[in-house]
Parts: C-alpha cells; sequence; structure tokens
C-alpha cells in the first residue's frame, strides 16, 4: 500500500501459522512474502508412503538427527537444528522441537486438532491463576468453524463439558474405532466413568464437499472460491493405511505444505522465499516496522525486504526470539517489548504416559487394525466437579490419548517381552510373539499447564547460530499444579489398564516429578508474547497486534495466555484467520 | 555434522513402492489427476533431500557408515540369531532375512547409545565362543542345537541368570531384542505375526465379528 513497501505483507514462517496467515491474505488480494527458513519441501514427491521400516537404516529407528524415525517427516530438526544451538539455563531441561522445511512442523504433527471450550478462555476467572484471555470462545467459535471446515477436521459433536460442539456439517464423520479402542471405551464407562468419544483429527476421513465449503467460506470472493475449491477437490480421502507423521502424498491430512500453500500460491498474489533466516524486523525513525533483515541461507548474505506490514508466525519461540533481536535506540529491550514481558510465561502441555499389557487381546484374529494411524477414540477431561468442589490437588484438566493395537512393528517391537515369557527363546519365542503381539496399549496425558515467572527465555549472551543470530536461553519451572496432575495421570492409567485385566508395564511414580515429561517435550510450547487487554501487562491485543508497533502482528502460539489441554494448533490457525481479518479491515480503514 | 561422509555404500537400493505403485488404484476411483502426476513423479526420487543425516532422501535410503564386524563375527552372531529365532512351520530363520547384518549395521553406527551396543555384542560374541570352548571344545557355530541351549538356558534371563553369567545375560537380552527388531519388521516378520495393513483400503470398517468376540464385545459396544 505504501509507494516504498515492496509487498504488502512479509510473512515470518510457513507452518500452520504462516500457512494461514498468507492464505487468507493472498486470496484476499493482498501482495504477501513468506520468508521461510528451511529448505523447499513438497510431500507430494518427498513422502515414503508404503515404504517397510526393512528398507531403512536401523530399520526405521530413531537417531539423534532423525528423533522420530527415518522416515518421519522433518527436514534438518528435532531436538537439535544443525548449527542453531539453544541453551537451557541450570536444571530448566527445556527440549525444543523445530524443523526446518517448508511448512514447518505441520508436515510431521500428530494431527489432532481440538477446540479450546468456554471454560479455557476464562481460567483466571474460575479458579484466579493464570490470566484470562482478551477474547472469548464466542468470538472464536466462527473462526474454528472456518478453519475446521477449510483443512478437514473428523470427528463427532457429544455436548460435554467444556469440549465444544462444532456448526452442523463442519466435521467430516470420524472412523470406526478399533478393538483396543471399544473395549477401552466399554471399560471405561462399565467401571471408572470416564468419557470415551471420537477424537478429532486433521484427517480426510471421506473427502471434502468442494462446492459448499469455498463458497460458504469466501462468499463473495470468486478468486478465493476458485484456489479453494481447486485446493479440495485435489485432496483425496484418506485411505486408512500409511503413517501419517511421513505426511501425506495423497493430501489426505493436514500439511501447510499440501492444504494452505498451494491455494496461497494459485492466487498469484504469495511470493515464498525459502532458505531465508530472519534475524530482525527494521523500523523507521516513527517506531513502525519497515520490513526484515534475513540471511540467504544459499548465499550466506543478509539481505532486506520491505512491506506495510509484518506478521511474525516462526512458531512461538522463534518469534521471540527475533522480537527480542530486534534491538534498536527506540526499542533497546527488543520490539514490541515496552511491558518487559516478550519471552515471559512460556508454556508447554503437561505429559505423563503408561503403557500396559492386556490379556483380552493376545492372539486376537488378524485384521487391519491401520485405520488413520493415529487415534479414532479419546478421553476428554472429566473431572471438572471435582475440581470445582476442590477434591483434586490440581487445577486444571487434561484428556487422554491412547493407542496401540495390531500396528506395523518397528525397531523395539518386542524390547521388555522377557518380562512376560521368562525369557524363552527358538521356536517359543517365535509363539510368543505371535501371541503377546498387538496386546500392548499405551496411554498419554496432555494437561493444562498454568503460565509462571520461572517458566520464559531470554537471549542467550553468549552464543549466536552458524548465520551469525543470537539464540535462546530457556528457564523453567513447574508449580505443583503440572506435577499432581501428572501423577494423577499415571493413576489414571493404572486404573485403566487394570479394570481391563491388564498389567502395567513401568512404573506408577509416586512423586509427579518422576511422572511429568521434560519442559517442551511435548512439542506444543506457547505463549512468550501473551495477549491482553492492557498494553502494560501484555505484548499483543486480541488480534495478535503488537501494543507498541501497529503494523507488526504475531500470528503463532507466542500470543497464547494459557495452554488447555486442548492441543494448541487448531487454535493456532483460527486465532492467526481471526488476526488476518482484522488487519485488512484495519488497512481498508487506512490506518496500517 | 556437517562434515559427515555422504554416501559410502549403497547397500540398500530400495525400490519404490510409494503412492505410485499403490495409490492409483483408489485415487482413480476420485479421479484426482493432480495427484496422480506428483505420484507418477515421485518414481524419479527425491530431488530436493540434501542427502544429509538430518535431511536423506528417504526414497532411496542408504547406510552413510562403514560395517565393522568381521565375517567371524557374523558367522557367530548370524548362529546366535537363528537360536534365538529359528526357522519354523510358518517362517525362516533370523538369518535368513539378514538379522545379523542388521546387527552389524546397528553396532557400527556412529550414535553413543549403538556404540554401547556395539561393545556389549562384540564382547558377548568372545564371551559366547569361549564359553562354548569351555563346555563343548568347539565355536558356539559349531555345537549341536543341545549344547547350545544348555548355554543360552543360563544366560537367556537376566532375573534368573547365576551371578556369573550376569554379564552374558544383558548381551542375550540386547541380541533378543535387535533379532526381534531386525526380523519382525521384514515383510516374513510382518506375515509370521498376521500384521495385514499397510495396504490402501477405499472404506474403513469396524472390526470383524470374530475379533470383536475375541475380547468379549459384541457389535455395538
Ligand atoms: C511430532 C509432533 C506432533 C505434534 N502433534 C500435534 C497435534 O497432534 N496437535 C497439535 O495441535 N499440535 C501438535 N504439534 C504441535 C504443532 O506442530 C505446532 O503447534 C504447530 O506446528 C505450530 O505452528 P507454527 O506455525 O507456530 O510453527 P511451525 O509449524 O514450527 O512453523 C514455523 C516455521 O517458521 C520457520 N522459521 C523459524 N524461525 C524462522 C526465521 N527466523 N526466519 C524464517 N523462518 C523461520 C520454521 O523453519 C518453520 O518452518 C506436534 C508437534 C510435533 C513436532
Ligand atoms: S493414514 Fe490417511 S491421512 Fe494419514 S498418511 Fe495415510 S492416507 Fe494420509
Amino acid at each position: 500500500m505504501s509507494a516504498r513497501s515492496d509487498y504488502d505483507v512479509i510473512v515470518v514462517g510457513s507452518g500452520a501459522a504462516g500457512g494461514m496467515s498468507a492464505l487468507v491474505l493472498a486470496v484476499h488480494g493482498l501482495k504477501v512474502l513468506m520468508l521461510e527458513a528451511g529448505r523447499n519441501y513438497d510431500p507430494l514427491v518427498e513422502t515414503p508412503m508404503f515404504q517397510l521400516p526393512s528398507e531403512a537404516p536401523l530399520r526405521g529407528a530413531g537417531t539423534p538427527e532423525k528423533p522420530f524415525g527415518f522416515y518421519d517427516a522433518t527436514v534438518d530438526g528435532g531436538w537439535q537444528v544443525p548449527g542453531e544451538p539453544y541453551a537451557s539455563a541450570d536444571g530448566a531441561g527445556f527440549m525444543w522441537w523445530r524443523a526446518r522445511m517448508l511448512g514447518g512442523r505441520t508436515n510431521h504433527w500428530g494431527r489432532i486438532s481440538l477446540r479450546m471450550g468456554e471454560y479455557d478462555f476464562r481460567p483466571y476467572s474460575r479458579d484466579g491463576l493464570g490470566f484470562d484471555w482478551p477474547l472469548t470462545y464466542d468470538d472464536l467459535a466462527p473462526y474454528y468453524d472456518r478453519t475446521e471446515a477449510l483443512i478437514g477436521v473428523y470427528g463427532s459433536n457429544e455436548g460435554l463439558e467444556n469440549t465444544p460442539s462444532s456448526s452442523p456439517d463442519v466435521l467430516l464423520p470420524p472412523p470406526a474405532p478399533r478393538v483396543h479402542e471399544l473395549l477401552t471405551r466399554k471399560t471405561c464407562a462399565d467401571q471408572l466413568d470416564i468419557p470415551v468419544i471420537p477424537a478429532h483429527l486433521a484427517i480426510l476421513s471421506t473427502r471434502q464437499d468442494a462446492e459448499r465449503w469455498p463458497a460458504e467460506l469466501f462468499p463473495d470472493n470468486p478468486l478465493a472460491r476458485r484456489v479453494v475449491g481447486q485446493s479440495m477437490r485435489s485432496r483425496a480421502a484418506c485411505f486408512w493405511a500409511t503413517p501419517c507423521g511421513r505426511g501425506c502424498s495423497i493430501r489426505a491430512n493436514f500439511q501447510s505444505t499440501t492444504v494452505l500453500l498451494p491455494p496461497a500460491l494459485a492466487t498469484g498474489n504469495l511470493e515464498v522465499r525459502t532458505d531465508a533466516m530472519v534475524r530482525e524486523v527494521t523500523v523507521d525513525s516513527s517506531g513502525r516496522a519497515t520490513g526484515v533483515h534475513y540471511v540467504d541461507k544459499t548465499t550466506r548474505l543478509d539481505e532486506h525486504a520491505s512491506a506495510s506490514v509484518v506478521i511474525l508466525a516462526a512458531s512461538a519461540c522463534e518469534s521471540v526470539r527475533i522480537l527480542l533481536n530486534s534491538k534498536s535506540g527506540a526499542f533497546p529491550q527488543g520490539l514490541a517489548n515496552g511491558s518487559g514481558l516478550v519471552g515471559k510465561y512460556l508454556m508447554d502441555t503437561v505429559g505423563a504416559s503408561l503403557g500396559g499389557q492386556i490379556p483380552v487381546l493376545e492372539g486376537m484374529p488378524p485384521h487391519n487394525q491401520d485405520g488413520a494411524s493415529a487415534m479414532h477414540l479419546y478421553m476428554p477431561w472429566w473431572l471438572y466437579g471435582q475440581q470445582a468442589a476442590g477434591r483434586l490437588d490440581f487445577a486444571r484438566g487434561y484428556h487422554i490419548e491412547f493407542g496401540g493395537g495390531r500396528r506395523m512393528p518397528g525397531p523395539g517391537v518386542f524390547s521388555g517381552l522377557e518380562q512376560f515369557t521368562g525369557g524363552v527363546y527358538g521356536r517359543r519365542f517365535k509363539e510368543a510373539a505371535r501371541r503377546y503381539y498387538g496386546s500392548f496399549l499405551y496411554f498419554d496425558g496432555r494437561g493444562e499447564m498454568i503460565p509462571n515467572e520461572d517458566c520464559y527465555c531470554e537471549i542467550d549472551p553468549e552464543r549466536v547460530d552458524r548465520w551469525g543470530i543470537p539464540t535462546l536461553k530457556f528457564h523453567w519451572k513447574w508449580s505443583k499444579h503440572e506435577l499432581n496432575q501428572a501423577r494423577h495421570m499415571q493413576r489414571t492409567f493404572r486404573d485403566i489398564i487394570e479394570a481391563m485385566g491388564g498389567r502395567v508395564m513401568g512404573t506408577v511414580h509416586e512423586d509427579g516429578a518422576d511422572s511429568i515429561a521434560r519442559p517442551g517435550e511435548i512439542i506444543h510450547e506457547v505463549g512468550g508474547a501473551i495477549m491482553g487487554d492492557d498494553p502494560d501487562r501484555s505484548v499483543l491485543n486480541q488480534y495478535c497486534q503488537s501494543w507498541e508497533v501497529p503494523n507488526l502482528f504475531v500470528t503463532d502460539g507466542a500470543g497464547f495466555v494459557s495452554n488447555a489441554d486442548k492441543n494448541p494448533t487448531l487454535s493456532i490457525m483460527a486465532i492467526a484467520w481471526r488476526a488476518c481479518d482484522y488487519l485488512m479491515d484495519r488497512m481498508r480503514g487506512g490506518a496500517l | 555434522m556437517d562434515e559427515w561422509p555422504r554416501r559410502m555404500d549403497r547397500r540398500t537400493a530400495v525400490k519404490l513402492i510409494t503412492a505410485a505403485a499403490a495409490a492409483p488404484a483408489v485415487l482413480g476411483a476420485c479421479g484426482t489427476g493432480a495427484t496422480e502426476s506428483a505420484a507418477s513423479r515421485s518414481r524419479s526420487g527425491n530431488p530436493l533431500a540434501a542427502g544429509t543425516p538430518s535431511d536423506p532422501n528417504l526414497l532411496e535410503p542408504v547406510v552413510p557408515w562403514d560395517l565393522t564386524l568381521s565375517e567371524d563375527e557374523l558367522a557367530t552372531l548370524a548362529s546366535l540369531c537363528d537360536t534365538i529365532i529359528p526357522a519354523d512351520d510358518r517362517s525362516p530363520a533370523a538369518s535368513a532375512v539378514g538379522a545379523h547384518e542388521f546387527i552389524d549395521e546397528w553396532v557400527s553406527a556412529p550414535y553413543d547409545a549403538m556404540r554401547e551396543d556395539g561393545v556389549l555384542v562384540r564382547g558377548g560374541l568372545v564371551w559366547l565362543d569361549e564359553e562354548s570352548e569351555r563346555r563343548f571344545g568347539a565355536r558356539f557355530r559349531e555345537l549341536s542345537g543341545e549344547s547350545r541351549t544348555e548355554i543360552c538356558d543360563d544366560i537367556c534371563y537376566a532375573p534368573d541368570a547365576a551371578p556369573e553369567f550376569q554379564a552374558a545375560a544383558r548381551f542375550f537380552d540386547k541380541v533378543r531384542d535387535l533379532t526381534a527388531t531386525a526380523f519382525y519388521t521384514t515383510r516374513v516378520g510382518l506375515d509370521d505375526l498376521g500384521y495385514v495393513g499397510n495396504v490402501p483400503l477405499a472404506s474403513w470398517d469396524p472390526p470383524p465379528e470374530a475379533a470383536l468376540r475375541h475380547a468379549g464385545l459384541k457389535p455395538g459396544d
């Protein structure tokens, strides 16, 4: 819009937040430049769909360079990115999962797509801990509907407390549960009063209605209808085989690279530059953002791109890092950081797990249990009443993800079997393998963490990455709410396993500190640039807009004020869409 | 990490059976031309992967490190693998699907955990042949099935093993884990277990009634 700028908007990052931001802006005619630190990546030609573990080095086992296995769709990432270190303060033990590829972590994420509920936007009002969001569930609900309809999410509406329903027809039908899921559901219903309901995953259980949705999502926008309709028509339905974590070459699950970027590019309004590592946001003398400096990784030279608006969507901690590294005379503590809160109130999800061996599943008649590769059922948090009555020693809820059964065997498939067989080998080992295969279940708790003062990141004064950019140092301390919750998770899993007549594998710890996963390990890190109503106590407003630099937005999870047990990505995308609508509105009004 | 050897060895030449091979049956039904052409492009492999350990070409896997076990070690290892997973009427023995070669690949890998396993496995092989000589005057691979069993019974379960066999029991457990990994991740092992997935389906149906009954469930549960 401004004569000086090359683009209307620069979007930094191409994952869930960047992909959604770029698509919404591009279909509305804005000229968008996307800068992505990773390499170009095309799931249509790079995804190893049906390959067996035996075709991969080490039978596909995880290594430090490919922690989730050889075939996992993570490029130049995992717990370490080559040449891009981070540090953890003594005892913090923070783990930071990143990827350097077009589409970011949406290429290999778990596709679990749960809405935050009404309570989740008002946590402080309910129990006096943490903060309330500056928006309500009702503000976001239309964007949840739109996001689900756009990307395709299977699931069902059950009307359970704080577990919202989508508008009619928005969700795709949930796939039929497998035997171990039915058994778990029956046991939980008959003996434990724990609800087990269809999970919500960003997977096309059927093809999308490519006539209806583009018209409903973009009623007055022929360009948007054309490109989104085209994209929906080119996506196949899931064929119930091949692990989603490898990516999906038939575009049946959600990846930014198969669902958001193709239609965005088809508008002709988006230019994508990969291998472009953004270092800082530049500002003019009036304090407005003018563009970004980035390192072209192929030449190792610094470049500058300018735009009327800058959107950071590099993932919560990377966006924080860019803000803190954007120091100038006018912004000595980093950009948008007058409140001093940039980097503060980082949150991850509370995780704890337990496995069990279930005798009634032994020797199951062979049948296909692949399904959507991920879970078909899950347990939403169910003890709101007990919590309200003060009967639990932690303030917030968790949901349970579970799996197992006759999945494709991978490395370590029968490790630990000797505890059931007394160490057999020979023909008896083969018989034991046939008997026990498919009889193991795994339960994972995913719980809400309450933001606290001790969990934050800052620029490490001692280190830079291989592009010369100062790196992050993380600090962390759980409160008793998280530790007690993790202990409760493990006890619940034990109860479920035992109610099924199973044997617990592993230890149910007395101390939650032994049960809880490491900070960052669940890879739901959010916060660091929280939104709010008060510029002194927040970094962004409810539209992801910086209070101090009005043409600067942060649309990834950095703005999260709380981290409900619901996995964050669906909310990130809904919030990003809403922020972009607001941004365009302000632009049209001439305010940007 | 950047200075790693890129491709020393192309041992694992892999035939591409990606979406290209299996998808068209299903995709044809949906008539998505765009996806089919993408799938056929994938036959030419991945044009973008850098070939580094953190960005390997997933469609043409290579093992980029040298293998380290000697012929002699491999021979002893193969006979131990076959003692753990012998042929029976349903499937062949572990060495028939290269379990000993997989263990070589594993213990030769340039990662701390695997290096540690390598010390355990190579040390264990020395012990195994020595123990065989001591008891029966021959290498492990030359022993009768009965003699092998006599040794393995002493080391097959650490909680029950005598103090002097504890280290050997750890070795045996490691080789059993790795042999099982090697065997049950191949086509032969998958078939042995009755894993019938990894095939595209036109629809996803509820479990068969026999499976429900087996778990004490009935349709509608
Ligand atoms: C294995 C796994 C399973 C998961 N499962 C789930 C799940 O089931 N449900 C769920 O809700 N969430 C899940 N998550 C989390 C989910 O992946 C993230 O919440 C989501 O991807 C965040 O989107 P984003 O756009 O903020 O960041 P990303 O997807 O990480 O994308 C950020 C992009 O920005 C780029 N970037 C970073 N810094 C710069 C820079 N300086 N300059 C230019 N570009 C930069 C990165 O390279 C990256 O491509 C999972 C994550 C993992 C790893
Ligand atoms: S399970 Fe379905 S959605 Fe997932 S990768 Fe396979 S075909 Fe794609």
